[in-house]
């Protein structure tokens, strides 16, 4: 019986333009929506896919207000059967702020008898891409851990970690409890049923406080790359642009012969 | 002092690790030393001098025969307390944020990914990429020891003003057994060598939604074997399951830097442009002039892929002869 601790948080939707909020200290979502990164739906589905394996169970957890509260439903929807949210205001909190609430949290909820013997997390936030509480959080904790993994198997007490490295498919096998963090590619994500939305509509999510006041991630400010004019010129319409393609393909030196 | 951690291929340096080694000589009076893994050869010794470096730490041993990023990180947390460096640099590549999250976290301190500027000294303030490239943070790493990552294609590798002769040092550090405890146990075959050639090649076709099915691919295939190219798909087209997901290209799939990228019936989404932004030139085939992937392209057809990608392979056929 293995349970996991899958960890996700709510961003801004990368699929729109990327506004900033008047005070440049972060993204403004208002007309995109949120979503979680594609990382962490994997991680999601190797966590429910571990925890069916093995008898065990996955839990979602988050920092957030309470509107992440959708991405924690989301997790339920898709088969987590218990939530934790770390209520904070994320744009507060650096890599290492959450780090150390995770590690918290952790260890409060193994003290109350619920040890996570695998803990997963998205390989990189998809709006901060700090890469790096995966880390931090297995070095709070004492445990190993593997980054960039795509698929993991649990046998006894060893996990085997797969991901893509440059040579091949690297494979790790660590012992439990460990730290992983997960990159899109492995596992197709689940869709949630009716009936699945219907119950993570009820389920209860526990709220904790953090225990700490966030140091912050040094942030600045945040700017937009300045708008490029666009320079495009446009080659013709349609199949008769065929032959002003292939000259400008020969003009750049990649056709060859 | 700076440290860089290099990365290194069959070539040398690889070209990522080249880039860090340039940009960190941004940053004013900084000597710097670089780390590898393994011995330095002459080729490599020659690039490194080339970049100005004027010592080279090789870690050799045992624990560092397999990867294990914390060994790895044990050893640069040793160089920079002994050389008292004041920076930890390597390539944003997924060896350089993990080892330096590990070095990042083992010194107490914060770390940058991704960086692309320098906009301060002291305290230093950089520039990194944020929301997959679409967006800047600016950063403060007011720490004794910065720790950050540059992103690729942050600057062109260049030589430095005035070549140097590295002084080699072999270091066998001592590495615990808690830092070899996530260490590869061996590499498998990749099912596909695709995704080597897809960040290698000179040319990349993309294809995005317009193709509208998995049955849809034949011309683009065609068109990138004409060109010597390889194949990269949107996010759309594998999360629809017409493409396997190693062909993915965008902020959660392969970052590409061909000198041509020629993306058919691709919007251009945040999450597509965050992996090929750092294309030479883009040639965009879209029906609408208004997407963004050909408003921020370089040339532009305006049709549908189904018509323009066959009328440009019989093109090439005819005059490849």
């Amino acid at each position: 019986m293995v349970n996991v601790l899958v960890c996700i948080k709510r961003v801004p939707d990368s699929a729109g333009e990327v506004m900033l909020t008047d005070d440049e200290m972060t993204v403004d979502a208002r007309y995109v929506g949120y979503t979680v990164s594609p990382h962490e739906e994997c991680a999601v589905e190797l966590a429910i896919g571990v925890a069916k394996a093995t008898d065990g169970e996955a839990t979602v957890l988050t920092l957030g207000g309470e509107e992440s509260l959708e991405q924690v439903r989301d997790a339920l929807a898709v088969g987590c059967s218990a939530a934790v949210r770390i209520d904070a205001d994320a744009d507060r909190f650096g890599p290492a702020d959450v780090a150390a609430a995770v590690a918290d949290v952790v260890r409060q909820q193994e003290a109350g008898g619920t040890g996570y013997d695998l803990v997963l997390l998205g390989n990189d936030a998809a709006d901060t891409g700090d890469f790096q509480v995966g880390v931090r959080l297995a070095y709070a904790l004492g445990r190993p851990v593997v980054t960039g993994i795509s698929t993991v198997e649990v046998s006894g007490a060893t996990v085997t970690a797969r991901g893509d490295g440059p040579a091949g498919t690297e494979v790790f096998e660590v012992d439990l409890p460990a730290v992983v963090t997960v990159l899109e590619g492995g596992v197709s994500p689940r869709y949630p049923s009716i009936p699945g939305r219907m119950k993570a509509k009820r389920a209860p999510v526990e709220t904790v406080a953090p225990a700490k006041e966030p140091a912050g991630g040094g942030r600045l400010r945040l700017k937009l790359p300045p708008a490029q004019p666009s320079q495009v010129e446009i080659l013709g319409q349609g199949a008769d642009a065929a032959p002003a393609v292939v000259d400008l393909l020969q003009q750049l030196g990649v056709v060859s012969r | 002092m700076i440290v860089v951690l290099v990365e290194t291929e069959e070539s040398g340096a690889s070209v990522v690790s080249q880039e860090a080694l340039t940009f960190v000589r941004t940053i004013p009076g900084a000597e710097v030393h670089a780390v590898v893994v393994g011995a330095a050869d002459a080729t490599l010794r020659a690039q490194l001098a080339e970049q100005g470096v004027t010592a080279i730490h090789c870690l050799v041993g045992d624990s560092f025969t397999a990867y294990a990023a914390a060994a790895w990180a044990a050893a640069l947390v040793e160089v920079v307390s002994t050389a008292s460096a004041t920076a930890v640099v390597a390539a944003g590549t997924p060896r350089g944020n993990e080892i330096l999250a590990h070095v990042a976290t083992r010194l107490d301190v914060a770390m940058a990914a991704n960086v692309i500027a320098v906009d301060a000294v002291d305290p230093l303030v950089v520039s990194r990429q944020v929301v997959g490239g679409s967006a800047l943070e600016e950063m403060r790493l007011g720490d004794t020891v910065a720790v950050f990552t540059v992103a690729g294609h942050a600057v062109d590798p260049a030589p430095a003003p005035s070549p140097t002769q590295p002084e080699v040092v072999q270091a066998e550090p001592a590495v615990s057994a808690d830092d070899l405890r996530a260490r590869v146990v061996r590499t498998e075959e990749r099912e596909s060598a695709d995704t080597g050639s897809l960040t290698s090649a000179r040319v990349v076709v993309g294809a995005g939604r317009g193709v509208g099915g998995a049955d849809g691919f034949d011309d683009l295939v065609e068109l990138t074997e004409l060109l010597g190219g390889a194949l990269g798909v949107s996010r759309v087209v594998t999360s629809l399951g017409w493409r396997p997901h190693h062909e993915q290209v965008g902020q959660t799939g392969s970052r590409v830097a061909p000198d041509v990228y020629i993306p058919c019936g691709i919007s251009g989404a945040i999450q597509h442009w965050a992996g090929c932004q750092s294309a030479k030139t883009i040639l965009a085939i879209n029906t609408d002039a208004e997407a963004p992937m050909v408003t921020k392209a370089h040339y532009a057809v305006v049709g549908d892929l189904h018509e323009v990608v066959p009328a440009i392979n019989a093109e090439l056929r005819k005059r490849l002869g």
